[in-house]
């Protein structure tokens, strides 16, 4: 009997600590949708489907030209940020003066584009980058490497957003904008390149997490489906554009579907997180950290 | 009131609808009708509450319940779809209510309203996915060939007599629009869609009418998963439920309109001989290109045409006929707090 709660406490200590290093890599997706939300009030239905393309671009440039993975991951930031301008120079741009629900159901057009466009130029074949990194053995523990680099990666990226917010000219001016959008035009500062930045920025924030989720995953056109729904959850249980909310939800989230899976498929603890984000609708109903209005 | 002549022009239409299958007999075209009917209900079902602002992503999620509930009793238990279909709807409208009350309950609107419907979506394609011994995971679900009664197990073999199922459910659903329209609620919920606190001062339960509506929708959708279902003999996650089919249904309800009772009808049939048309142009060679373009023309679509195909055509034929409301001037208008 001793013996067994032995066993069982070491794994539900590392589905814990798995947990956290899952909810890294969520809160960094979420950041990125936060930040598109919260300055351009728009919600990009399509944001894991641009991780998606990141995957691949990953995959492509390791798989086939044999770049180093060190030197692969700027390039798919940078392509992928990219991409976040031009989604919002193409589509959002012509809706902003449209109603809210209008540039959220383009971004959903935009999201069939990519897929059928990911299945087009690359097939649905699942893919993988086919770097096997090293298993750490920590105790009776084990812990895949690749998940730790992730979620340090993603501290990293996560801090440095912090820092370009809080530090820089134009991050301050993203944050005034997210909080009054008249005036601030009004106060000298270019909107709409504000908006250009912003943008390109959720899409460098979509990379990175490409980077890192490649490296734990099979890359497939489908695959946005398989992470995209849960990061909006995250990001309305934290309440929308509510950076540190959205940040504790990452991990409250990653840690429900890492203990659901302990004790069943890694399925139902996407399905715990669902009937847990219910539960929490009818308790605080405007977001984790929201002020009663 | 539907004007006399109206009331002939349906009447002539359905006539012409029932004789077809009778007088035309090339099977193909006879699926594409059917499946048309059966995702024009769907599309109506849809717009029955995205009409009134309340834009859910969610669709998909009863759709999907709706099919895999029928087909996994008559697999598993070997309950006749007269039995499982009542079943699967009611389970559809338990999970509205369940999704529904809390989001309306604490004006959940706006963005939050159509990501927790779109996360909703997206769960129910993984418990779908997850539960794969009993629903064949993402390879797809066929229920079981009826060895006995046709009629008792719902599968037909020739295409006339789903043409004509189908052609009824269609019937019911246009008919559940209208007299939604002309129904009491219609204002409330037009009233709520307009301003949230204005409609709850003056004396509408806006709870209780958003439910209303959103269970009569989930219901229907229910219904239409699980015609599909018997119609097609086979289901994939990916074909009834999660966050492709429920966006299909946005769109589709948009490109036809969503404030004519026959819009939604109208973009099923866009939306489906579009995508045939570019599936066999394209043929087997080139997978996804019918997407492609198919998205493409969706977001063109948003920009430039938003109140939709027929919408816009009404609009042309009868100017300024009555003076338009305020949120039928957006594809979809969400009431946001504070406005």
């Amino acid at each position: 009997m001793q013996a067994f709660l032995d066993i069982f406490d070491i794994y539900l200590l590392e589905a814990v600590i798995n947990g956290i290093l899952l909810g890294g890599v969520l809160a960094l997706l979420a950041l990125g949708l936060n930040l598109i939300f919260g300055v351009i009030d728009v919600t990009w239905i399509c944001y894991a489907e641009l991780v998606m393309i990141g995957m691949y671009a990953m995959y492509f440039m390791v798989q086939y030209y044999g770049v180093s993975y060190f030197v692969a991951a700027p390039l798919t930031i940078l392509l992928v940020a990219v991409l976040g301008a031009a989604l919002h120079y193409l589509v959002i741009a012509p809706l902003l003066t449209a109603p809210p629900i209008n540039q959220l159901l383009a971004t959903g057009g935009v999201l069939f584009v990519l897929q059928s466009f990911a299945t087009v130029a690359f097939g649905i074949d699942f893919r993988n980058l086919g770097i096997r990194l090293p298993v750490l053995a920590f105790g009776d523990m084990n812990f895949s490497y690749a998940r730790l680099l992730s979620f340090l990666a993603a501290l990293v990226g996560m801090v440095a957003v912090y820092l370009f917010m809080t530090r820089t000219f134009t991050g301050t001016a993203i944050r005034a904008i997210s909080q009054d959008r008249q005036i601030m035009a009004l106060m000298g500062v270019d909107t709409r390149r504000i908006y250009l930045i912003t943008s390109a920025l959720g899409g460098a924030l979509a990379g990175l997490a490409a980077c890192l989720l490649v490296l734990q995953y099979d890359v497939h056109p489908f695959v946005g489906l398989s992470f995209g729904p849960i990061t909006f959850l995250i990001c309305v249980l934290g309440g929308l554009g509510n950076f540190i909310g959205g940040f504790i939800a990452a991990f409250l989230f990653a840690e429900i579907i890492s203990l659901g899976g302990l004790f069943s498929d890694l399925e139902w603890g996407y399905v715990l997180a669902f009937a847990f984000f219910i539960v929490m609708m009818f308790i605080r109903p405007a977001g984790l950290l929201a002020r009663r209005r | 009131m539907m004007g006399q002549g109206r009331l002939a022009a349906w009447a002539v239409g359905l006539a012409a609808l029932v004789a077809l299958p009778f007088l035309y007999r090339d099977p193909y075209h006879l699926h594409i009708l059917v499946l048309i009917l059966i995702w024009s209900f769907a599309y109506t079902s849809w717009s029955m509450m995205g009409r009134f602002g309340l834009v859910s992503l969610g669709h998909g999620g009863f759709m999907g319940i709706g099919a895999y509930v029928t087909a996994l009793l008559w697999n598993h238990l070997g309950w006749s779809p007269w039995i499982g279909i009542p079943i699967a709807m009611v389970t559809a409208g338990a999970l509205a209510l369940i999704v529904g009350y809390p989001c309306f309950r604490f004006r959940i609107t706006g963005h939050y309203f159509v990501l927790v419907t779109l996360a909703l979506s997206g769960i129910v394609l993984q418990v779908i996915t997850a539960t794969r011994d009993y629903t064949g995971g993402s390879l797809g679900y066929t229920p079981n060939r009826a060895s006995g009664n046709k009629l008792l197990a719902l599968q037909f073999d020739d295409k006339t007599t789903w043409y004509l199922i189908a052609l009824g459910v269609w019937l019911f659903g246009i008919v559940v629009w209208h007299w939604v329209d002309r129904s009491m609620a219609r204002y409330a919920l037009e009233a709520i869609s307009e301003d949230e606190d204005a409609a709850a001062a003056a004396g509408v339960d806006v709870t209780a009418e958003k439910l209303k509506i959103t269970l009569l929708s989930a219901v229907m959708t229910a219904l239409a998963g699980a015609i599909y279902c018997q119609y097609q003999m086979f289901i994939t996650p990916d074909t009834v439920s999660g966050i492709a089919v429920s966006l299909q249904m946005v769109f589709a309800a948009i490109v036809g309109g969503l404030f004519v009772s026959l819009g939604p009808t109208f973009g099923a049939v866009i939306t489906i001989l579009l995508a045939e048309t570019l599936r066999i142009g394209f043929g087997t060679k080139a997978v996804g290109w019918d997407n492609l373009v198919y998205g493409v023309l969706l977001v063109l679509f948003i920009i430039f045409l938003p109140k939709g195909i027929l919408g816009s055509l009404l609009d042309r034929l009868k100017p300024q006929r009555k003076v338009p409301r305020a949120h039928e001037q957006e594809a979809v208008q969400i009431a946001r707090p504070g406005t």
